[in-house]
């Protein structure tokens, strides 16, 4: 009898374990959906911002062909990625090309003291500090879902659910070739 | 003790004040139905005042701390930079945007107030946009959005509330003992008179220091977890450095200043008692340890 008391209370001291557990590992996992949310709404706005940009730039320097092909190439791959790794490539791969643009945009005096032009640099300035401030973001919930996830005795739980690990979304290495402008 | 020991902690002590402060308002309520004879019920009633009080203020107190501090809503067209610092640093600590407000002071200062990070709002003097750069702004509103992250904002609210709330009953009871007189009393037990006036006279300097008792540490962890979010301690540092060598604001007065950032009452006047009164640590103290991150 008291055997049976005793398997009963560990059984019951197991599963409310594993319910804990297994719920804390939801709401780490939604947020990390909410999170990416975030990040994609950033990136669908500097998406939007390119065509008129490129409208712009072509207004007053249209011999750039390469530049601003460089330009709509990257913004194409980065509206196909999927993966936060897809995503996070695809936009420092923008990131470097409009870094391109903006240098040969020094080479157009006319094009610099364009009111549009120097707005729209505002504006994808502003949404750069945004995808930065919403990547620190996710990145932090991803970083305390995956030492969750990997810590006993939380690991044996999240195996049997099949919690894997989140990626991380990578900013640009810091020190990068500068870029190259041909002119 | 990390972010989320504090937001914890700060709940607690959210609770405990309040309990601790209807205990103590029943206390001095009791002793001031005594005093008008009115035994029970008087303190029933007493207790329903300060409660009907604290409710409405609590609902109210951003909307009374704005305009006491002049505050006018901030347009985006008007001050881009300062939206776009907040609006990024909220978007960083993953909680929504809260109001933003300007204060036309040349001083420089800036505080946050509301209840949770849904109703809360933030101020800064132009006095502090003029003479920021972008960075140095970022790392001071990074660290009053820090103040609403860690539910510091509620607990100063609650704590002001109450704590005025006591003055003011104290006040309205230390009146109508000047202008009744003490002849038609119809309780002419003396020492419950002596004790209805020196508890009339203690309970607001009582809930003054207990206001301070909460502040004052919190500052460094809001130092701390603004340049967590900013990633780049220096630009508060140089902030509060420009701040500190900088004329004091004038539109604080000393029941609002445990809100700003930096004491809005300078470096200068620090003999005992505005030590004790202090509601922050001292600038040069902040700057060491953020330069030391």
């Amino acid at each position: 009898m008291e055997i049976l008391i005793g398997i009963v209370v560990i059984a019951l001291v197991l599963i409310a374990f594993i319910w804990l557990t297994y719920n804390q590992l939801v709401t780490l996992r939604e947020r990390i959906k909410e999170a990416i949310s975030s990040i994609d709404v950033q990136l669908k706005r500097r998406i939007d911002l390119i065509p008129n940009l490129i409208e712009t730039v072509k207004g007053y320097a249209k011999h750039e062909k390469q530049v601003l092909e460089n330009v709509t190439n990257a913004r194409a791959s980065l509206m196909g990625a999927k993966s936060p790794e897809q995503k996070a490539q695809a936009n420092n791969m923008l990131t470097d090309t409009l870094k391109s643009l903006f240098a040969v945009a020094e080479a157009y005096p006319d094009l610099k003291a364009s009111a549009n032009f120097s707005k729209l640099q505002d504006e994808l300035t502003d949404t750069e500090d945004k995808i930065a401030y919403s990547r620190q973001f996710y990145n932090s919930n991803v970083l305390s879902y995956n030492t969750k996830i990997k810590m006993f005795p939380t690991n044996i739980v999240a195996g049997q659910f099949n919690f894997k690990e989140e990626q991380f979304f990578e900013a640009e290495p810091a020190a990068k070739d500068p870029v190259k402008v041909s002119f | 003790m990390n972010i989320y020991g504090q937001i914890a902690s700060n709940k607690r002590k959210t609770i405990f004040l309040i309990l601790g402060f209807i205990a103590f308002a029943s206390v001095f309520g009791y002793i001031i139905s005594l005093y008008f004879d009115f035994g029970l019920t008087g303190l029933g009633i007493f207790l329903i005042i300060f409660g009907i009080i604290t409710y409405i203020s609590y609902y109210n107190s951003d909307k009374v701390v704005l305009s006491l501090s002049n505050a006018k809503p901030a347009k985006k067209e008007q001050y881009p930079q300062l939206y776009s610092v907040v609006e990024n640093l909220s978007i960083g600590l993953g909680q929504p945007i809260p109001k933003i407000y300007v204060i036309e002071d040349s001083g420089m200062n800036a505080f946050a107030t509301g209840r949770d990070p849904k109703n809360s709002a933030v101020a800064a003097t132009t006095g502090l946009l003029q003479n920021l750069d972008k960075q140095e702004l970022e790392g001071v509103m990074a660290h009053e959005l820090s103040h609403v992250q860690n539910y510091d904002i509620r607990l100063m609210t609650i704590v002001t509330i109450l704590a005025g709330s006591i003055a003011i009953i104290s006040d309205f009871f230390l009146r109508s003992l000047i202008f009744s007189g003490d002849n038609d009393r119809k309780n002419s037990n003396g020492i419950i008179i002596v004790i209805a006036i020196v508890a009339a006279i203690l309970a607001p300097i009582a809930a003054g220091l207990i206001k301070l008792s909460v502040s004052r540490n919190r500052e460094y962890l809001a130092d701390a977890s603004g340049a967590l979010l900013t990633r780049y301690p220096e630009g508060l540092a140089s902030a509060l450095e420009k701040i500190s060598h900088h004329p004091n604001i004038s539109k604080a007065s000393h029941a609002n200043a445990h809100m700003y950032i930096e004491n809005p009452f300078g470096e200068k006047a620090r003999d005992f008692f505005s030590k004790l009164y202090s509601t922050h640590p001292p600038a040069k103290e902040r700057i060491k340890r953020l330069r030391a991150m």
